[in-house]
């Protein structure tokens, strides 16, 4: 159950609009959590109150340098939500695909119809 | 092969919610019956996953739908609910009920949205608590194995560079 838990919560934390929004930024490169400040045009403490979120699952890694604290993403937490998403984007794409050839047919019986 | 109208696009907007969204080259009246006409369901929800054997929809408010899928290695998968609302060429709300998951059941919100002969077509799935919400995707994350290897590579490289 240890496992299902994990992933819960990194569900949790990813499925917050801001969170992935910091997680976008993150995407990018190492980042201190001014630049995340700036990007976001949230409030400092809000962005701590999201970061330390994505810590506990360890969805972001932090390291100190200098006076600065830098994040990171830490994909290795995010691969269980991120493979699920993959994967039914997955199977609604390919039911989309077939999706695609029946209107396609019903495209071509409308205007069949319409010209008679 | 012809250009794609683009791929299913998957984002969890809230705790309880998954959101579907594609773009069609058809009117949304099209899309609609595509969605509503057991034989026309019988041809693409299947996913080239397996063999639909029971498309059954009943389209009235409190109304029932069906649809049974055996997949590859005579594994059944079905899901059933009842229409809530329905506004013609639109919207559809309904529920939905994975069977092998009984007690968590869904609301769907399919709307269609038409611009220039294009559809957008958007179903979001409401749970009734991230608990079912997070247990649907653990249930996928298995049901989808399979599937899901030959993307584990893909996935794995994008997510550690």
């Amino acid at each position: 159950m240890a496992r299902a838990a994990t992933t819960a919560d990194a569900f949790n934390a990813v499925a917050e609009p801001r969170r992935r929004q910091i997680l976008d930024v993150l995407a990018g490169g190492e980042r201190p959590v001014n630049d995340v400040v700036r990007e976001l045009g949230l409030a400092q403490p809000q962005v701590s109150k999201h970061l330390r979120v994505l810590r506990e699952v360890g969805a972001v890694d932090v390291r100190e340098e200098g006076r600065q604290r830098l994040y990171r993403l830490n994909g290795h937490a995010l691969k269980p939500i991120h493979d699920w998403v993959k994967a039914y984007e997955r199977l609604w794409a390919e039911r989309f695909d077939e999706l695609d050839d029946v209107l396609k047919d019903l495209k071509q019986k409308e205007d069949d119809d319409g010209s008679e | 092969m012809a250009v794609s109208s683009g791929t299913a696009k998957v984002t969890l907007p809230a705790d309880d919610q998954i959101l579907i969204t594609r773009e069609f080259d058809a009117p949304k009246h099209l899309v609609y019956k595509a969605f509503t006409t057991p034989e026309l369901v019988r041809r693409w929800w299947h996913a080239n996953r397996g063999e639909m054997t029971v498309a059954e929809i009943d389209l009235r408010v409190g109304g029932k739908w069906r649809y049974v899928m055996v997949a590859e290695g005579d594994f059944e998968v079905g899901f059933h609910g009842e229409y809530r609302e329905i506004v013609s060429n639109e919207r559809i709300v309904s529920t939905e009920v994975y069977e092998g998951m009984p007690d968590a059941e869904a609301v769907n919100t399919m709307t269609l949205t038409e611009a220039d002969g294009r559809t957008t077509l958007e179903i979001l799935v409401q749970h009734a608590s991230k608990e079912h919400r997070d247990a649907h995707i653990e249930s996928g994350m298995e049901a989808g194995m399979q599937d899901a290897m030959d993307l584990l590579e893909e996935v794995a490289a994008s997510l550690s560079s």
